[in-house]
């Protein structure tokens, strides 16, 4: 395991093609066995350090994983914020606990069901040692604290429990009353009463006992801290964490609201959309995300594949945008399905804060937020699915939310396709990797080595709009058939390394470089 | 149970339940900890309550609260000042878990406890305590410590002095922009108890950094200390190191600075003397009042009359009531209504003449506004104006304001103008009420709204004490009882209504003469509850009466209502004759 997987990065010469390697999986499906629809895994995502892995499924279940080669795991917060792990090892991730994070509910008013489906997680500043998230399904974002919890054992009680009134009757059914506790983490609290005869001492003060904890055992408890309901009237699409450490975004289809982490019950609306007449709507917000680093910058998509930067310096409501970057279409090639493909499934911020990488339905787009005439890189993920644009409607594949993603130091991106791949692409300059893998133990299985090419001319690289990948037809060529109901669409980057964790079903599978 | 005899049982469950499993009876335990304490005497308390309490500070956050609260007046119980020290151990553990709230009421506890300790146990125990905290490993300890140091430097030796000053330094540098808010919030704090020399060196330092921090978030705050540290500068040293700051936060580029600049800037001016504030902060003041964000406009609005009695009036005419007059018909609704809560309020800063040639106009457009709240403002702030040009002027106006929020169709906004009532028929003396306003208010009698109706009904009252009984007679009771005779059942409960609040304002003999036979004439109407109503009337209203007409007209209207078929009807009857028993044995 830790073998020679060094990889080298030279930063002078343009990067070496990374070979992946399959790490790990977690809820590995046995052959022919079934999946069951809240397996599924609806979202991904790690943690700043890369320390910590969260899944999300359609049960409204959070499970969280933690890294177990850390060398260090009780050091300082510090000195695992500067630590340059060697790179001999790769990341390897043990499951860590699980949670409840939401319930399906029905709303009455609208006669609407509320599915249970986490959509996003986001992790926020940890403290103490416990882990800090926010949770959402459609309508209803929670606020966790994932805590290690000493498991209680008292001894020396001044009263034989057995004998008092007070006590026995009321502990026996606590944690049932309380909602918060559903997840069962702190049900198996005992109590270890000396059983031997109790006597009640006769005479003053000094026989009175405080009661002592004598268990040294630690058990993972999640609890809900808030709850922020109530605020949303479409479907919630993404949350993004403000680097102020104290607020966040959340957003619709049609609008964007501001917390304050603290306070559940009060939000801004920040942006809005929705049209005076609904008749009139002819775009969506489908996802948006705070600048890593400007407090006061934020960016959303939407279903017409522009992507709009707001300063919220500018004023309350951000109804004009700072920045607008959209892709001018090529005149003559507009069919019925133009707009459809259009529409973006996920934006991300680059860890600077510079570039923003935008999945549309056939490509990935890396955009610099000081140029807003074009992309400066384009992806082509799956471009033989063109001429089945057809059939992709007819099966409503065609408007399918893939995720993407970009490595920790900016250089590679990452997109997830049908028939459980997933492409990675170099972004950097002259970079021609365009690799594609499989969500399986053998993750190269699939792929047809395509001839190296030759790098390109300087001129080329200098305009820096690259078109890629685009004639990888092999695997199709290869007499696979394309199964559409195998999407590859949720999939992060770890923050530091060169490690990729995707959700196939629900699989989560972990490769590494 | 024979335990439960015990005296000492009842404390036994106490202390036990500190470690219960249900949350409600660990909060009840905690919230009598003093008398556990006291069971417990002064010197188990220190040597083994308090240790138990640090061990266990991973209970719920519910309970770590309640603890940190309690203890902030444990100092009795652990034997006085001499051991205050003994408490500080809990409270630190606290000061660094993750609910912000239970860290804010540890921090002040710390605080309150470090204010009666010795100078020399802050020495040896709390200085050592802020340093842990703020070299602490997770933000949360360093958050807390920025509120401690106003405590500990004051009694600090002057090597240490100069190790907190840096320290405070640092946290204002932190990696977490928590940390960072929390220092830009305790600065002024920590700043009053600072010597002269290095509160200009070192803090104005601290406070330059915390003004140019990227997060927004930092900034706000740092203007929020603006004024605090303004007030312990002496004036020169504000206007050189205050002043050009905040003149820089007022063209900030994010609105929520600007917003913050504001609402301070008032304070500022006071804190800058007169002639700086003419020459740097009103230019600064009318930016803000003609702001590009609504928001800002709202704080800046809302300071307009303060700010205007700083100045000479000379000053606001020139500068200030132009951007008065723009922003009386601002595109915000919010902008104008503010501005109507205040503007009243210039009239007595700028006298009679000024009032009249400037302000009127502005009253008068504000209350022709489309939206009823800037009206509203105008019509509750009536009194100020009154005093300085008198009513008269404003009358033509206001009439058909007052008529059109009497009729608006939110009731809402009817009842705000009700509540006004009062007020304006003292301001606009009885002739002009009864003129103009005398039908509306029998018109309310009537709304479709009961609370519309209750508070019309509560206007009468008040309208009767204000004008005294003789005008309620003649103006009044007649109309009123007019209306007992309504077809609908909920308007002559409305008359019931107002019949009992008025019958104590109008005296007895009124109250014989007209209201009692109104009222038991009620009592044959069809509908049961307005016999019951009539029962309870004649509850409230039986002791202002005379004893002889209690016995021939009240008792036998409730003994005949007390047979009744209704069963409600029934009880209230019974009951107010249980009531004129009690009164009538009793004298």
């Amino acid at each position: 395991m830790n073998g020679g997987d060094d990889v080298v990065v030279a930063s002078e010469e343009p990067l070496q093609p990374l070979e992946w390697k399959f790490s790990q999986v977690f809820g590995e499906r046995a052959a022919g066995e079934e999946v069951q629809e809240v397996d599924i895994i609806s979202a991904i995502e790690f943690d700043k350090s890369g320390n910590h892995l969260a899944t999300g499924d359609r049960g409204g279940r959070v499970v969280l994983f933690e890294r177990t080669d850390s060398k260090d795991q009780h050091g300082s917060r510090r000195d695992l914020e500067s630590t340059d792990y060697s790179s001999s090892r790769h990341p390897e991730f043990r499951y860590k606990t699980e949670f409840q994070s939401h319930e399906p509910e029905f709303d009455y008013l609208k006669s609407l069901e509320i599915e249970e489906k986490i959509n996003k997680i986001k992790w926020c500043q940890t403290a103490n040692g416990s882990v800090f998230l926010l949770s959402t399904n459609d309508k209803t974002i929670k606020f966790w604290k994932v805590q290690e919890k000493k498991v209680k054992k008292i001894s020396d009680m001044n009263i034989d429990p057995s004998k008092a009134i007070g006590n026995g009757s009321s502990s026996s059914n606590s944690n049932s009353s309380k909602p918060h506790l559903a997840n069962g983490g702190s049900s198996d609290k005992s109590y270890n009463y000396p059983s031997n005869d109790f006597s009640f001492p006769p005479g003053g003060l000094p026989s009175l006992r405080l009661p002592s904890v004598v268990s040294h055992e630690t058990s993972l408890l999640a609890r809900c801290r808030r709850v922020y309901a109530h605020a949303h009237d479409y479907h919630i699409n993404s949350i993004s964490n403000n680097s102020d450490g104290e607020t966040f975004i959340s957003a619709d289809d049609l609008r964007i609201n501001l917390w304050n982490l603290e306070i559940s019950n009060q939000s801004f609306n920040i942006v809005d959309v929705k049209p005076t007449n609904m008749e009139d709507l002819t775009e969506v917000i489908t996802s948006a995300e705070f600048h890593p680093t400007h407090c006061n910058t934020l960016a959303y998509s939407s279903s017409k594949g522009s992507i709009r930067l707001i300063d919220l310096r500018q004023s309350a409501l951000c109804d004009s945008h700072a920045k607008l970057f959209e892709e001018q279409e090529a005149p003559g090639s507009r069919s019925f399905f133009t707009e459809i493909i259009a529409s973006i499934s996920d934006i991300k911020f680059a860890k600077e804060g510079r570039y923003i990488l935008s999945r549309d339905y056939m490509t990935l787009k890396l955009w610099d937020i000081n140029m807003d005439s074009g992309p400066v890189s384009t992806f082509r993920v799956h471009e033989y699915l063109r001429p089945k644009l057809c059939d992709l409607y007819e099966n409503d594949s065609i408007f399918d939310k893939f995720e993407c993603c970009l490595s920790g130091d900016g250089s590679r991106v990452s997109t997830g396709s049908y028939s459980n791949l997933f492409r990675v692409f170099g972004c950097a300059p002259g970079s021609t990797e365009a690799t594609t893998l499989e969500a399986s133990k053998n993750p190269t299985r699939r792929q047809v080595p395509t001839p190296s090419r030759p790098s390109r001319s300087l001129g080329n690289s200098l305009t820096r709009v690259v078109r890629r990948g685009a004639e990888n037809t092999g695997v199709d060529a290869n007499g696979n058939s394309f199964d559409f109901t195998t999407k590859l669409l949720h999939l992060a980057w770890h923050p530091s390394e060169n490690s990729i964790a995707c959700a196939a079903a629900n699989s989560l599978y972990m490769y590494y470089a | 149970m024979s335990m439960a005899d015990e005296p000492l049982y009842p404390i036994a469950v106490l202390i036990d339940e500190l470690k219960n499993d249900d949350i409600q009876l660990r909060l009840n335990s905690i919230r009598k900890l003093s008398t556990i304490a006291r069971a417990l005497g002064e010197e188990r308390t220190r040597k083994e309550l308090i240790p138990f309490l640090t061990e266990n500070n991973d209970d719920d956050d519910e309970v770590l609260l309640a603890m940190a609260a309690e203890l902030g007046g444990f100092i009795p119980y652990v034997g006085g000042v001499e051991h205050a020290s003994a408490l500080l151990p809990p409270l630190e553990a606290f000061c660094s878990v993750e609910e912000t709230c239970v860290r804010d009421k540890a921090v002040e506890s710390l605080c309150r406890i470090g204010s009666h300790m010795r100078d020399t146990d802050l020495v040896e125990y709390f200085i050592p305590l802020v340093k842990r905290l703020a070299a602490g490993e997770w933000f949360t300890a360093r958050v807390s410590a920025c509120g401690l140091f106003h405590i500990a430097y004051p009694s600090a030796p002057e090597a240490s002095k100069t190790e907190l000053r840096s320290i405070y330094s640092q946290l204002c540098q932190d990696d977490m922009p928590m940390v960072r808010r929390s220092a830009a919030t305790n600065l002024g704090k920590f700043a009053a108890t600072v010597e002269y020399t290095h509160l200009k060196a070192d803090i104005m330092s601290i406070f330059d950094d915390l003004t140019q921090d990227d997060q927004d978030s930092v900034r706000l705050l740092a203007v929020e200390g603006c004024a605090a540290l303004g007030k312990l500068l002496e004036p020169q040293d504000c206007v050189a190191h205050i002043l050009p700051v905040i003149v820089n936060f007022s063209q900030d580029k994010s609105w929520r600075v600007r917003y913050m600049v504001a609402n301070q800037l008032y304070e500022l001016c006071e804190a800058v003397g007169p002639e700086p504030t003419r020459a740097e902060l009103v230019p600064a003041y009318v930016r803000l009042l003609r702001d590009n964000e609504a928001e800002v406009r709202i704080a800046a609005a809302g300071k307009v009359t303060k700010f205007c009695r700083i100045l000479s009036s000379e000053h606001a005419i020139q500068n200030i009531l132009p951007c008065v007059k723009e922003l009386s018909s601002d595109s915000s609704q919010h902008v104008r209504s503010t501005l109507a809560s205040v503007i009243m309020g210039m009239a007595p800063v700028l006298g009679k003449e000024t009032t009249i040639e400037h302000l009127l106009p502005i009253f008068l457009s504000l209350l022709k506004d489309e939206f009823p709240d800037v009206r509203l403002n105008i019509i509750s702030k009536l009194d100020q104006v009154n005093q300085v040009i008198g009513i008269d002027l404003l009358s033509q106006s206001l009439l058909p304001a007052i008529v059109e929020l009497a009729e608006d169709r939110h009731w809402r906004v009817r009842l705000a103008i009700i509540e006004y009532i009062p007020l304006l028929a003292s301001q606009l003396g009885v002739t002009f009420f009864d003129d103009k306003l005398g039908a509306l208010c029998m018109q309310w009698l009537q709304d479709k709204v009961h609370a519309i109706r209750e508070a019309a009904a509560n206007n009468l009252k008040r309208l009767a004490e204000e004008f005294g009984p003789d005008w309620a007679m003649q103006h009044i009771i007649q109309k009123v009882l007019e209306m007992i005779n309504n077809p609908h059942y909920l308007y002559r409960m409305t008359i019931l209504r107002a019949i009992s609040l008025l019958a104590p304002v109008v005296g007895p003999e009124v109250t014989c003469s007209n209201l009692l036979p109104a009222v038991v004439a009620a009592s044959k109407d069809r509908v049961p509850n307005i016999k019951f109503n009539v029962a309870k009337v004649l509850q409230s209203i039986f002791p202002i009466v005379d004893q002889s007409v209690v016995e021939k007209t009240i008792r036998p209207c409730l003994v005949e209502l007390s047979e009744d078929p209704d069963v409600d009807v029934r009880y209230f009857s019974s009951q107010a004759l249980q009531a004129i028993d009690n009164v009538m044995m009793s004298s």
